[in-house]
């Protein structure tokens, strides 16, 4: 119990550690990929100091709304990637929140920073917003046909014990597991910003969704909500991780060098996860506004395919 | 609660009853004055508040059936019975806790009504009819209620009767009023059967064989017709809007839910054992209902009538609950049958405070600024912050976002979904993963629908002068909002309660119930089974709002204090004119493109002047309301035509009157004679 308490925080305190640090070394394996030298892998942690120092400017006409959705965006994020075993699983948290749980907190950051981006009533931010919302539209149903997948396959909606499971003699492969998978990577593109969807680095303002909805913060503002974003990629990537690659994660009961283990396998994976996906986006071009529903889109058939595969097989008492 | 013996819940609940009747009596004389107004909705909320209390202590009594009270009023075919089961219970508290609030708000919010006697009698008499649907105990006075609400409320939404609109949505309004009960008519005549018992009492011990079908698909005619199901919703986004707001908010947030009640009665409760396949019409159905239920929202730029189709997406998603049960109640699975049935039920219990909320948000924009069109206002949550906040704290909730109540409902209906594998027919199996995609498609979309609601009315800066100069609405109304959103918080994270206290429902409805949540640990809730799913409202919010409070005080700490106000920055073009801003319509212009597409056959025209010219460039969106030219507009030319066709029959000589009534009378006869 203890123990499960302590991994608990360990995990809360870790993925708030590690997250602009995944950002970084996306930004340093993307610059390399492009033969570029690329800033150092530490250089979020100096933004976000840079940023929290400096004076928040912000628009005359922001309301309240304005000021505190920094906060909550946050917040809803931060809980939603303590929920997402790590490195061990038996997390506490997991027996309250589930799967769909998660899915649902990063929905509440999203409403939120949407009407954000719509406070101050510039072109840009309802541009964002109203994309966002879009793209979400999408996503999130593809995401839970995901969850659905992985929740019948393991019998459980909550993200330990399928984890645990995944790790168990029990699961195998399944087309369903690699549907839920695919469609996975795709929303995880779309809802962090990435390549075909959007552009993280980008400032263009015709190409950008995510970086238009929070055009008019700066600050600390800013800084928060930065940091949320790169939580967001962290979390996703801790997901795919989790459940599709468990080897090497801790599970209850075992010794302190199995958690040793399960840190190391964790960074590795994270960075495997970090190559590949800057790989694919080096590797291909950003799409269209009205290519990214089609995509997104793919995801959610995908998703609904597999687990309609699953009710299909499956005959349980 | 209020009560130590059942039994005389049913005579306070009648009394509670005659009083409102009484209250309709007396609000003709009292709406004269703005305190007799008052007074009525005062009153009201009394009245409610004490059926309310009255309901809930029927509900958690721990004897199961409440033997119903005989009144000696009625039709002679049969004996009047009131009172409360569980199922009825539990709707009466629902209902009677979202009334009393509306009232609560109307107390300010009806001193504005410009014609108060059109509205001040008819609202306790809408109450009324609302609660005798509920306490009745046999076929006629369940109609007899039916058709009371519809009445009463029919002459709230003409209320406001100057403009050709509102005259139009009470036309419509009637019409599919009045077909609607009469297949609720034949639906209790074919359940009574011959011998005519129309007790539910009877009902339910003579259940003919064969009828259960035709019962379902006339209570989905009847009861869903006054839901709001696809297609027949089409009257609901005219009526509701049309009506003052806070007789919107109980037609939308409450009378819906009668209608529901209407749909379990008659198909969980009379209609005796369902075969599995009764749930493949009702699932289809509800998740066509939930998915245009909020593109319809979507493509809304009124606010009234964008809360008004979004009842008909929630009214879906309580439908789904319902098919789901359905499915598992006729395969033996009584449990999963308890748990869909509980998380439909709660969501009727959610809606109806978040819907009411939600109009009542919009009757305080209407009033501040005399604007329901979200094109003209913005900036708001400046002016009237309280109601702000409230509506935020509403559009949170219905767009199913933790740590708010309308996500345990959809939680539960999601973990209904995960258990229907266990279904042993094909075609529910199939349909079940597609229903699930509809449902988490239309959330999502909820989402950006309440997303455009919130943001074009409250952020932003004002599109017209009226919302420059808005001020915040009354005490009343704001207390009323503020009641609201909070129970939406307080049902959000303590879940556990309301899915205990539906308990009795499910036993009597299905014959099981789900395991006491009041005995887990730490005020989670577990659906079926600790080790498949559980959820822990309070846990999250209360971490949300920990992971908030040290994020706050870690910026206080260590960031910059520095805050400077400037103009906005929009890239280094900003543009001082709020017509540069996006609305409503720009907002939902990508998701139309993407569903609008099909469903409404949108199409947008864009008219350049060609190079040199002065005139301005247009830009033009086609949409067409599918549903309403392909099944309402054959119907209405049709009945035109035949109408026209008639007409020549008034003006024949005597002559051919004579005649006609002998070969009219010669056919007759014929035809009996045939008969014989």
């Amino acid at each position: 119990m203890m123990l499960a308490w302590l991994t608990q925080l360990a995990q809360t305190a870790l993925v708030l550690a590690l997250a602009p640090l995944l950002s970084g070394v996306t930004r340093k394996i993307r610059a390399r990929l492009l033969r570029r030298q690329g800033p150092s892998i530490v250089q979020p942690y100096r933004d976000l100091l840079k940023l929290i120092r400096k004076e928040t400017v912000i628009a005359e006409n922001a309301s309240w709304l304005f000021r505190a959705a920094p906060y909550v965006v946050f917040a809803t994020t931060w809980v939603a990637a303590a929920l997402v075993p790590t490195f061990a699983t038996g997390l506490t948290l997991s027996a309250s929140a589930d799967l769909i749980v998660i899915v649902a907190l990063l929905g509440t950051a999203r409403f939120l920073l949407a009407l954000a981006g719509l406070d101050v009533g510039t072109s840009f931010g309802g541009i964002g917003s109203s994309r966002e919302m879009m793209f979400a539209s999408l996503a999130e149903p593809a995401m839970l046909m995901s969850v659905f997948t992985l929740s019948l396959f393991a019998g459980s909606t909550e993200l330990s014990s399928i984890s645990a499971y995944m790790l168990g003699p029990n699961a195998g492969l399944s087309i369903s597991l690699a549907l839920a998978l695919v469609a996975l990577v795709i929303v995880s593109l779309g809802e962090n910003a990435r390549i075909p969807v959007d552009n993280p680095a980008t400032h263009l303002e015709l190409t950008m969704v995510h970086e238009a909805m929070i055009l008019e913060y700066s600050g600390r503002h800013l800084a928060v909500i930065e940091l949320a974003a790169s939580l967001k990629l962290l979390l996703y990537l801790s997901l795919i991780a989790c459940v599709f690659i468990p080897w090497g994660t801790t599970l209850a009961g075992d010794g302190a060098l199995a958690y040793a283990i399960g840190l190391g396998a964790y960074a590795a994976k994270l960075a495997a996860l970090a190559f590949f996906l800057v790989l694919f986006e080096t590797a291909i071009a950003k799409m269209r506004v009205f290519r990214v529903p089609e995509f997104l889109g793919v995801a959610l058939m995908l998703g609904l395919l597999g687990t309609i595969m699953l009710f299909v097989s499956r005959v349980r008492g | 609660m209020l009560l130590a013996s059942p039994a005389c819940s049913s005579q306070l609940a009648a009394s509670g009853l005659a009083l409102l009747l009484a209250l309709a009596a007396f609000g003709i004389f009292a709406a004269r004055r703005p305190l007799g107004g008052r007074l009525v909705y005062a009153a009201c909320m009394l009245l409610c508040s004490g059926l309310a209390g009255v309901a809930l202590s029927a509900l958690l009594a721990p004897h199961a059936r409440l033997e119903p009270i005989e009144i000696p009023l009625g039709l002679p075919l049969g004996r009047t019975l009131l009172g409360f089961d569980p199922l009825s219970a539990a709707f009466a508290v629902i209902i009677n806790v979202a009334t009393a609030i509306v009232s609560g708000y109307a107390i300010g919010y009806g001193a504005h009504a410009r014609e108060p006697l059109r509205v001040v009698p008819f609202y306790p008499a809408f109450i009324a009819g609302m609660n005798l649907v509920l306490l009745a105990q046999d076929a006629f006075s369940f109609l007899i209620g039916w058709e009371f609400m519809s009445l009463a409320s029919w002459a709230l939404v003409v209320s406001e009767h100057g403009s050709a609109e509102n005259r139009r949505a009470a036309l419509v309004y009637l019409i599919m009023a009045t077909g609607g009960a009469l297949t609720l008519l034949l639906a209790f005549g074919l359940l009574a059967g011959p011998e005519g018992g129309y007790a539910f009492e009877a009902i339910r011990r003579s259940s003919a064989p064969g009828v259960g079908a035709i019962v379902l698909v006339l209570a989905l005619v009847g009861a869903g017709s006054k839901a709001g199901l696809v297609p027949l919703h089409a009257w609901l986004p005219l009526a509701h809007p049309a009506a003052p707001s806070h007789v919107s908010a109980l037609m939308s947030g409450v009378m819906t839910k009668v209608a529901v009640y209407g749909f379990v009665r008659l198909v969980f409760d009379l209609a005796g054992p369902p075969s599995w396949w009764w749930s493949v019409p009702v699932l289809v159905i509800a998740g066509i209902t939930a998915l245009l239920g909020v593109l319809y929202a979507l493509m809304e730029h009124d606010l009234k009538r964008l809360l008004a189709y979004h009842t008909v997406e929630n009214i879906g998603i309580i439908f789904i609950g319902l098919g789901l049960a359905l499915a598992f109640e006729a395969t033996g699975l009584r449990v999963a049958a308890a748990l869909a049935l509980t998380a439909a039920i709660f969501h009727v219990f959610n809606h109806s405070l978040f819907k009411s909320l939600l109009f009542m948000g919009s009757g305080a924009v209407l009033n501040a600024t005399g604007e329901r069109d979200m094109e003209h206002l913005g900036g708001l949550i400046h002016r009237m912050p309280v109601t702000a906040l409230a509506f935020l704290a509403g559009c949170i909730a219905i767009s199913a976002l933790p740590p708010f109540n309308g996500f345990v409902s959809e939680w539960l209906t999601f973990q209904a979904i995960l258990v229907s594998p266990q279904l042993p027919q094909w075609v529910p199996r199939l349909l079940v993963p597609a229903i699930g995609a509809t449902l988490a498609c239309s959330a999502a979309l909820a989402a950006a629908c309440f997303v455009k609601a919130f943001g074009m009315t409250f952020l932003g800066r004002p599109r017209c002068a009226a919302a420059t100069t808005a001020r915040e609405t009354d005490y009343w109304s704001r207390s009323a909002m503020l009641t609201l959103a909070a129970l939406c918080l307080l049902a959000g994270i303590l879940p556990g309660l309301v899915i205990d206290a539906l308990d009795p429902l499910t036993q009597m409805l299905v014959g099981a119930q789900l395991a006491p949540q009041a005995a887990q640990p730490w005020l989670r809730i577990v659906p079926i089974d600790p080790a498949r799913s559980a959820y822990n409202g309070a846990l999250v919010f209360v971490l949300i709002l920990i992971a908030a409070a040290a994020t706050a005080f870690a910026v206080r700490r260590f960031a910059s204090h520095a805050l400077r106000r400037s103009p906005a920055w929009d890239c280094g073009f900003p543009d001082a004119s709020p017509a540069t801003q996006y609305t409503a319509g720009s907002f939902a212009q990508p998701i139309r493109r993407v569903f609008g597409s099909v469903v409404f056959r949108a199409r947008e025209h864009v008219e350049m002047p060609k190079p040199g010219e002065t005139s301005a460039a247009k830009f033009r969106v086609d949409l067409h309301d599918t549903i309403w030219e392909a099944l309402y507009l054959p119907v209405i030319r049709g009945v035109n035509a035949t109408a026209d066709r008639l007409n020549q029959l008034q003006f024949l000589t005597i002559r051919t009157y004579l005649s006609l009534v002998f070969a009219a009378l010669v056919l007759l006869l014929v035809v009996v004679g045939a008969w014989r």
